[in-house]
């Protein structure tokens, strides 16, 4: 008996109810994406090509490099580096935690609480953006100086003998210590937190607090039950957009911290501009890059929004 | 006790005006020393009151040229990542086609891909090709890293619009070019201006992308690292400052337009 495949029906799609354009009209897609996905493709995809095969090649700078497939470079950049690495992830998790607790009361704030002064509140956020942050960054210094004001109440009230002893800073130190350059991403990632936040509060219709109070909820189950699942999208894009920059940032590190606190993102650009060992940059690159996004993927997968973009 | 009901009661504005104070902080703090007149080369502690950098704000060797490249590159960044982003996004919302979704996520990725890496394999590709790195290669790379911002921003705003309103120009006799520039240009402006604004800011204040493609090349955000190690002259709280003053202006004469816009609507 032969088994003869039927072909699978036609799908019925609601293009083809369409009458059919002409040909010329049906490339008119293709010629608007070409600029942009081209640039995409030549100055982002293929770099990465690149960038992948320097990770396997040996030799100077003299001699010149060659692919060797000498994939031993992932295993020595990983065992010379791993402090570094697990630092970032570790900085960037704490600070992206710290923006999600810092800027949700803010943003709660401009989408309920604001009234008329929401613009105000909003340009107040969205103005430092243009401001240089390395300017900004910079002033972070001045603040968390020795002998500054801050140290000094933190001192006074024995803050940081605690965090002394939970190895957070040096006695009577902040700067150049880990909690500076977590206070420095923090401040540095809060609007990319704030924003999304912002978007998907002023979502909610208000009429549903009133719901959950008129069936006698507290503001608190009010809040765990009904606003908080509904700002989901805004939480998740949020905590996206503060991790992935953060665990790749250098300049916190580097100019609010010291060589104990250096991040992942230091060692590429010393190795790639000052060391010139362009496979160890670019192992260490790419695996920063899958770390990333396997992360990535897998809180998204978790946390069940897709709708990102 | 009344003032303890009173925390509790406003517990989410008072964590939420502290957060802004946060925020603000260091904006506050770059505006008053640029007021400082330090001793030696590093503006970090208070001396005494001074105008001096704001009577010469380009008294620093070197700040101002690099002030004026960035501010160029981010213009030229701009209109590049808003022509071709803005095409982008009309092709995906209104028209469907094969590959979109790879195009989609070829898009997102930039995104969500720490700064570090893209700067990284953007130099092994300039260092393959033997590029001169400079100018080009910043501009290049910039509008490469604002055209994924720009798509976003165009397209929420493209995807709300009723197509029906361009239909109805058309069965008025509307050409096309006529249609494009009458109806649909006038309704995507806002976030077509959305995105253009923050591919400015992000191309004039990006770091780490110019650090390793730039060369010998210093725009300002670069000058002002090179200070941090050198010395900061008081001239950079001054720009930083204007920059401050003029961003809350933008934004705040954009709000007024768009106000007046929705006044005169209805």
């Amino acid at each position: 008996m032969t088994v003869t495949k039927e072909a699978p029906p036609a799908p019925v799609t609601a293009e083809l109810k369409l009458r059919k354009p002409s040909t010329r009209k049906r490339l008119v897609p293709y010629w608007l994406l070409l600029p942009g996905i081209l640039w995409l493709l030549v100055f982002f995809a293929l770099p990465l090509v690149y960038q992948a095969s320097t990770s396997v090649q040996t030799g100077s700078l003299e001699k010149g490099f060659e692919v060797t497939w000498h994939f031993q470079t992932y295993w020595d950049a990983l065992t010379d580096y791993y402090p570094q690495f697990i630092r970032s992830l570790l900085y960037a998790g704490t600070a992206t935690i710290l923006c999600l607790l810092l800027g949700y009361p803010l943003a709660y704030l401009i989408a309920f609480k604001a009234g008329r002064w929401r613009n105000v509140v909003l340009v107040l956020v969205i103005a430092p953006f243009f401001t240089s942050f390395l300017i900004r960054t910079l002033a972070w210094k001045t603040i968390l100086a020795d002998g500054g004001a801050v140290v000094d109440v933190l001192n006074t009230l024995h803050v940081l003998d605690v965090t002394s002893w939970l190895g957070w800073t040096e006695s009577n130190r902040v700067l150049a210590t880990p909690l500076a350059v977590v206070c420095g991403l923090t401040y540095n990632f809060l609007p990319f937190m704030i924003l999304p936040l912002y978007t998907s509060l002023e979502r909610i219709d208000g009429r549903l607090h009133e719901a959950a109070g008129d069936l006698y909820a507290t503001p608190a189950t009010t809040f765990r039950k009904v606003t908080f699942p509904l700002s989901m999208p805004g939480v998740v894009s949020g905590t996206l957009l503060t991790f992935i920059p953060a665990s790749g940032d250098y300049v916190n590190a580097e100019l609010l911290g010291s060589t104990d606190t250096k991040m992942v993102g230091s060692v590429i650009q010393t190795q790639f501009l000052r060391v010139l060992d362009y496979p160890t940059a670019a192992a260490l690159s790419f695996i920063l890059m899958a770390v990333v996004l396997i992360m990535v993927t897998v809180y998204i997968r978790r946390s069940g929004t897709e709708d990102l973009v | 006790m009344p003032v303890l009901r009173w925390i509790r009661r406003n517990l989410i504005v008072i964590a939420g005006l502290l957060t802004l104070a946060y925020m603000i902080l260091p904006n506050v703090v770059v505006m008053v020393f640029s007021f400082n007149k330090p001793n030696g080369r590093f503006n970090y502690s208070w001396q005494r009151f001074s105008l001096d950098a704001w009577k010469d704000p380009c008294g620093v060797a070197d700040m101002c040229g690099s002030l004026s490249l960035s501010l160029q590159i981010a213009v030229w960044a701009t209109v590049g990542a808003t022509v071709l982003g803005t095409m982008i996004s009309f092709a995906l919302v209104r028209y469907r086609f094969r590959a979109r979704g790879a195009i989609n996520s070829l898009i997102f990725l930039p995104m969500a891909m720490p700064e570090v890496v893209m700067a990284a394999s953007l130099l092994t590709l300039f260092l393959n090709m033997g590029a001169q790195l400079g100018f080009w290669t910043i501009l290049i790379a910039h509008i490469m890293f604002c055209l994924s911002f720009v798509v976003t921003a165009v397209k929420a705003r493209v995807m709300s619009m009723d197509p029906r309103l361009e239909e109805a120009a058309r069965d008025l006799y509307a050409g096309p070019v006529q249609t494009f520039l009458r109806v649909t240009l006038p309704i995507a402006a806002p976030g077509i201006a959305a995105g253009a604004l923050l591919a400015f800011a992000l191309s004039f204040d990006d770091f780490i992308i110019t650090n390793f493609n730039a060369g010998s090349t210093v725009t300002f955000p670069m000058f002002v690292w090179g200070s941090a190690q050198r010395g900061t002259p008081v001239q950079i709280n001054v720009i930083g400052t204007a920059m401050f003053i003029i961003a809350v202006m933008v934004v705040v004469v954009g709000q007024l337009i768009a106000n007046r816009r929705k006044n005169s609507a209805r």
